[in-house]
């Protein structure tokens, strides 16, 4: 955050300006702009067992929880792409998002209540997603057992590629869909998320 | 990890399809990339304190608004700078017509705000010089824009702009050298 002066070592000094000043004003920046009806997505980082979260929301809700190694900055972009490119950080639009993960987290929330957004998924991935929450806390399906109920049994690889693609990880819990053998399957956030998450529910889970 | 194209100039193809969407990336990587320009243009022209930090605020919500027809922008950085230092000339304007009693900004101006790092106060000692240097110091050194661009938003020529700017820079360094 330094520039470099062009006459030299020792003369004028950097016109510095701190990381928590801008932080400040990005933050007035971010108020300005909902006030405004500016603001298309808000976005938070939340610390968690699974290590960082990116939560965002538009106006109808959650719209996505990524995990840090999804890479924030693609997530980001992507989110600007298909939802709108007017994405500030303004961590108050996801208190309450925010608060529901910390007491799921904390063994304390066992269904989530925040309004979600499912505006990243279309069809039968999004039809798979909105199943999901009805595999009740610390219960486990496999991806064939969720293809028989949404009356698809031969579905089975496309409901994969819904848990897969699920923008709404932990809170819509793709993590509670195993393979029939009762192998872990794949996770966006890792098979050691997976593991994490299921193991907090009380599940444990041979890998 | 993204690519932000402010850097340099970024170009996409005309007809191409996008859909209802824009290409532009988040604003929140625009304010992350370019806020602490933004913001050391904004204090060169007016000082540390709530005018420079309202400019900034202005900049930033013109972009906002402006966003996503903003891929034209070959240069967003260039686009800011410019636009920051209209905002802050305004405020200066203003200030100049309706004359507070402003004591000849001595070199016992009002204290930055933070002085965590150890470094504000250069911006006091910017604010003590006169406004073409201020202004030269602002756009071209701080702001990035070239002398001939420079001259112009401040109705001056490129040699006057480079003249005023290393005048104001070697103030600088003779005040934090004696």
């Amino acid at each position: 955050m330094t520039t470099p002066s062009p006459l030299g070592p020792g003369s004028v000094p950097a016109f510095s300006v701190s990381e928590a000043e801008l932080a400040g004003l990005a933050g007035r920046l971010a108020h300005r702009a909902e006030d405004e009806a500016l603001l298309e997505v808000a976005y938070r980082i939340l610390e968690s067992p699974v290590g960082r979260l990116l939560l965002a929301a538009t106006e109808r809700g959650l719209v996505r929880v990524a995990f840090e190694r999804e890479g924030f900055d693609e997530v980001l972009s992507g989110l600007a792409q298909r939802l709108g490119p007017r994405i500030l950080h303004a961590p108050w639009k996801l208190d309450a998002a925010a608060a529901e993960l910390e007491e799921y987290f904390a063994g304390h929330r066992r269904q989530f209540g925040v309004p979600l957004d499912f505006a990243l998924s279309h069809g039968f991935r999004r039809a798979v997603q909105q199943r999901l929450p009805d595999i009740g806390y610390g219960r486990t399906m496999s991806y064939r057992q969720v293809a028989e109920l949404l009356d698809r049994p031969g579905a089975v690889r496309a409901v994969g590629t819904a848990c897969a693609t699920n923008p709404l990880p932990v809170v819509v819990p793709c993590h509670r869909v195993l393979r029939s053998d009762g192998g872990l399957g794949g996770y966006l956030g890792g098979l050691e998320a997976k593991e994490t998450l299921l193991g907090l529910e009380g599940r444990a889970v041979a890998a | 990890m993204y690519v932000w194209p402010g850097a340099g100039p970024h170009v996409f193809p005309p007809g191409a399809d996008y859909g209802v969407m824009t290409m532009m990336p988040p604003f929140d990587l625009a304010v992350r990339t370019h806020g602490a320009t933004v913001l050391r243009v904004c204090r060169a022209v007016l000082g540390p304190g709530p005018d420079a930090d309202d400019a900034w605020q202005e900049t930033f919500l013109a972009a906002l608004r402006s966003w996503p027809d903003l891929e034209a922008v070959a240069n967003l950085e260039a686009w800011l700078v410019r636009v920051a230092g209209r905002k802050a000339v305004d405020v200066l304007r203003a200030r100049q017509r309706q004359p507070v009693p402003v004591e000849e900004l001595p070199d016992t101006v009002v204290a930055p705000a933070s002085d965590a790092d150890g470094h504000a106060a250069v911006w006091t000692a910017v604010a003590a010089l006169p406004e073409r240097q201020r202004l030269a110091i602002a756009y071209h050194y701080l702001g990035g824009l070239r002398h001939t661009e420079t001259a112009e938003l401040i109705g001056s020529t490129p040699e006057a702009v480079r003249r005023a700017a290393a005048d104001g820079l070697r103030t600088l360094r003779d005040r934090y050298d004696g």
